[in-house]
């Protein structure tokens, strides 16, 4: 592999990781979504990089439809529902930023520490896409440990699903079957996750989670 | 390869014909399954025995493709698993026939049909499993059909208690087996006998898988402190299959010891004895005092089963000593003895366990207190009763004391060895045991008297009636055994020979060339026993004794009392009760051994209440050790009870709490 296409490469998995830290500290809704979705169209492009530096045309499928359905699709469904909601001016602080980007940055060193060591024996390339991946993955679970509203816990689901697309095409020789597969599930969880929001928001007049746990009588 | 087959043919009818009884409901079908079980159980022991006596010292295997799909499961028969297989098999053929009879006072016929011949299946699974994962699974098979009809009474008062109790045992007994395969089988992962056998552990891991192993058998056997669940649960079965579990499945537990110590684990280290005569020796003295104080005529006999257990593992224990120190015909000599006191507990057990059944079925209570007598009203069971209690009490010319005397001739071998640990340990053992024969006896006295002897204490023993034939047979073949082995120790020592040279490289000397069929474990100048010979001078002796009285004293004028000491009419709860015989005892040993209370609550004067006399009785391993250990599992279960109600954020913190230490351990691995 030459110096270039693995640079780039490089990079946009990087910038994947750096959305991701984009993510972390939105506190409005509809900010938070956009930053959804530009790490949806980030991911489409490191997918299109792949398929082109491993020659694999069904990689591009995969791009195709990680842009069809998660830069375009479920951002503008998300923003209908939280638009419908009536929820956009929300703002929401569990942990307050700071703390949450610091440890972000050592959740990130920790999987560079942790999948550099683990992949010694592989390519370049699929190592440093492991660790990135495993950095969105990390930071996808901070998001939704951070959150509190139902719609950033969706959003850091889906993220935390992006990392999990960036390892598999990373690694070569991934059935597109496979793909198609998790990125049907992923729509029909949006679905679910839907419904269940307006359910919630119907029982509770809020989607705030907290009126969750305070049904079950337990306030915290 | 045809006997493996043959065995493995028997297993599948059996759980198949369980299968078949559970689908098909069969409330009717009780004389057919003891009858087939009879029949498959017969033929299954003459394989085996005809395998032990004729093609000695060769081992038959087989591979099936079952179980785990990348090694199959591995069956062998060699000659320690043939004499265990007869053992089994003829247990189950003697508790069939009884069943036959037995079976047809059963109320819910189908809480034990069905089971009755897994469990026989399972039994004879673990015996000729030869890699680890058939043996572990055979031996669950085996303990859940056990705790299936332990559970078949479930309604009676305790029984769902002993239930619960038996299978959390069973549970650790096999977890710590588990871990003990797994270690033997080390890295590789390969988890067949043979492979096991071929690369041999470290010494510390043959130590822990020692520890492991005694655990794991041990609470199977009923080895102290792991014997609690025991005297509950063998006495909660209905009586042929309590007689089975203790006669039988316990030996199936001896035989796990004996495959793993003797065999797995290659040569022993010198002080591999120590823990097994420790443990063995205190489980054969605590088991017969707790015998000795029941009033529960089935537990008397399951605290029993524990005594016999301990003394087959202090002679376990003397051959792994011995045969550490490289003395390997004493180690012959006390394997010899553990062999032949399996033989005969199996025999006389089984033979006790019926009794009990039958008085449980003549009189309808398990309660000493309410028994007497029963020797008029039941004449043959009582006599056969009489001859199991003589032969477990290990009187002469019966079985029990040949295994014993073995036991002891090997314990005064113990000089010769060159470890002052076990130079001294050994005798102490030796004394032990003699405390808990001696107690044995004292146990048996008071079971055969209060139940047999005397005048009934409640109407239920005054209206007894004999029991039927087919139990009678059972009792009566497995009586006359105890007489057989007993008079004719040498045919049984021989037959034992090709097992102890196949576990130890020894054997002892041949008994069938001594004249007049004495047996002369070392040399003849040092120690012999002749059985007939005691046989002969008991029977004769007690002929003319009988004579004389009935020629000299029954012929005398007799003059009666005329005031009969206050007594004209004595009551039959003047008696001595069975509390009240174990009385010395429970005074001599209770402070220390079950922590004895005794409260005398006397009314006062003028009340008319009656003066009552209560006495409680501790089990201390029960209270030292698994009630402080219930105590903290309890604990920790409330506090982890708290985890079941957190959030939803919460849930998924502790999620990433996880996957974040995960892989901090495996950033700091290297």
């Amino acid at each position: 592999m030459d110096r270039l296409s693995f640079d780039i490469a490089h990079l946009v998995a990087g910038g994947l990781v750096l959305v991701s830290f984009m993510l972390l500290y939105q506190d409005r809704l509809f900010a938070l979504l956009n930053m959804f979705a530009l790490q949806a169209v980030v991911l489409a492009l490191s997918v299109g990089w792949q398929a082109y530096v491993q020659d694999a045309p069904h990689l591009y499928i995969t791009a195709a439809i990680t842009l069809a359905f998660k830069a375009i699709v479920i951002p503008v469904a998300l923003h209908r529902i939280v638009a419908r909601l009536g929820i956009h001016r929300e703002v929401e602080t569990v942990v307050a930023t700071v703390p949450t980007m610091l440890a972000g940055i050592a959740l990130v060193s920790l999987s560079m520490v942790v999948m550099l060591r683990v992949t010694q024996g592989a390519d370049a390339l699929a190592r440093e896409d492991l660790a990135f991946a495993l950095s969105v993955v990390l930071l996808g679970l901070l998001m939704m440990v951070t959150r509190r509203n139902a719609v950033s816990q969706v959003v850091g689901f889906m993220s935390l699903e992006n990392g999990l697309i960036l390892a598999a095409t990373g690694a070569k020789g991934m059935p597109l079957v496979v793909e198609i597969s998790v990125a049907f599930s992923i729509l029909i969880a949006l679905i679910v996750i839907g419904i269940f929001l307006f359910r919630i928001r119907e029982r509770f007049d809020s989607v705030d989670l907290q009126a969750l746990d305070e049904s079950r009588g337990e306030s915290r | 390869m045809p006997l493996v087959g043959f065995f493995i043919g028997d297993v599948v009818l059996l759980v198949l014909g369980g299968a078949a009884l559970a689908w098909g409901r069969q409330r009717r079908g009780s004389d057919a399954v003891y009858g087939a079980t009879l029949v498959l159980s017969l033929v299954a022991f003459v394989a085996a025995l005809a395998h032990l006596l004729g093609a000695s010292g060769t081992a038959e295997t087989l591979v099936l493709p079952l179980g785990l799909p990348w090694s199959g499961a591995h069956f062998r028969i060699d000659a320690l698993s043939a004499f265990f297989l007869a053992v089994v098999d003829f247990g189950a053929a003697a508790a069939s026939l009884y069943a036959i009879g037995y079976g047809r006072h059963e109320h819910e016929p189908l809480r034990v049909l069905p089971f009755f011949p897994v469990f026989l299946a399972g039994m004879n699974l673990v015996l000729i499993a030869d890699d680890a994962f058939t043996f572990l699974l055979a031996w669950e098979f085996m303990s859940l059909a056990s705790w299936a009809l332990v559970m078949a009474h479930h309604r009676e008062a305790g029984n769902l208690r002993a239930g619960l109790v038996y299978v959390t045992m069973a549970s650790a007994g096999t977890f710590a087996l588990l871990l003990a395969f797994g270690l033997l089988a080390g890295t590789d992962g390969d988890f067949t006998f043979a492979a096991i056998r071929a690369h041999g552990p470290t010494p510390v891991v043959a130590a822990v898988v020692l520890g492991l192993v005694l655990f794991g058998t041990g609470s199977k056997a009923g080895l102290v402190p792991l014997h609690v669940w025991l005297p509950l649960a063998h006495p909660a079965a209905p009586s042929h299959v309590s007689a089975l579990m203790s006669g039988v499945m316990t030996k199936v537990a001896i035989y796990g010891f004996m495959r793993v110590t003797f065999d797995l684990l290659g040569t022993p280290s010198w002080w591999w004895g120590i823990p097994v005569l420790i443990t063995g020796a205190t489980t054969a003295v605590i088991g017969v005092l707790f015998a000795l104080v029941q009033s529960d005529l089935k537990r008397v006999l399951a605290y029993s089963t524990i005594e016999n257990i301990g003394v087959i593992f202090v002679a376990l224990g003397l051959a792994l000593a011995f045969l550490g120190n490289g003395f390997t015909a004493a180690a012959a000599l006390a394997m010899t003895a553990a062999l032949f006191h399996v033989l005969n507990h199996s025999l006389f057990k089984n033979l006790l366990f019926f009794g009990a059944g039958a008085v449980l079925t003549a009189t309808g209570s398990r309660d000493l207190g309410r028994m007497g007598g029963l020797l008029n009203r039941m004449p043959a069971t009582g006599l056969f009763v009489l001859i199991g209690c003589a032969a477990i009490s290990a009187l002469p010319p019966l079985n029990g004391f040949v295994s014993e005397w073995l036991v002891f001739q090997a314990i005064l071998l113990s000089p010769a060895l060159w470890s002052w640990a076990l130079k001294l340990l050994i005798p102490a053992v030796g004394a032990m045991l003699a405390l808990a024969a001696a107690l044995a006896g004292a146990c048996f006295v008071r079971a055969y008297g209060i139940a047999f002897l005397g005048r009934p204490r409640g109407p239920e023993a005054s209206d007894a009636r004999e029991v039927d034939r087919w139990s009678l047979t059972a009792m009566g073949v497995l009586a006359v055994l105890c007489l057989l082995t007993g008079i004719f120790p040498g045919v049984v020592i021989d037959a034992l020979a090709p097992i102890v040279q196949a576990a130890i490289g020894a054997a002892m000397p041949s008994q069938s060339a001594i004249a007049w069929l004495s047996i002369a474990p070392i040399a003849e100048s040092r120690s012999s026993y002749n059985g007939l010979l005691v046989f002969f001078f008991i029977v004769s002796s007690a002929l003319l004794a009988a004579y004389a009285i009935h020629r000299f004293a029954s012929a005398a004028i007799r003059r009666a009392p005329a005031w009969d000491c206050g007594f004209p009419e004595a009551d039959p709860i003047t008696q001595y009760s069975a509390e009240s015989f174990s009385q010395p005892v429970r005074r001599v040993f209770g402070n220390f051994a079950f922590r004895a209370r005794e409260r005398v609550e006397m009314p006062p004067p003028g009340d008319l209440r009656p003066a009552r006399f209560e006495v409680t009785l501790v089990d201390l391993a029960w209270e030292m050790l698994y009630a402080p250990l219930i105590g903290v599992v309890g604990r920790v279960a409330d506090v982890l009870n708290r985890v079941q109600f957190l959030t939803i954020r919460q849930y998924l913190s502790l999620v990433f709490a996880a996957l974040v230490f995960l892989l901090l351990v495996l950033a700091s691995w290297g």
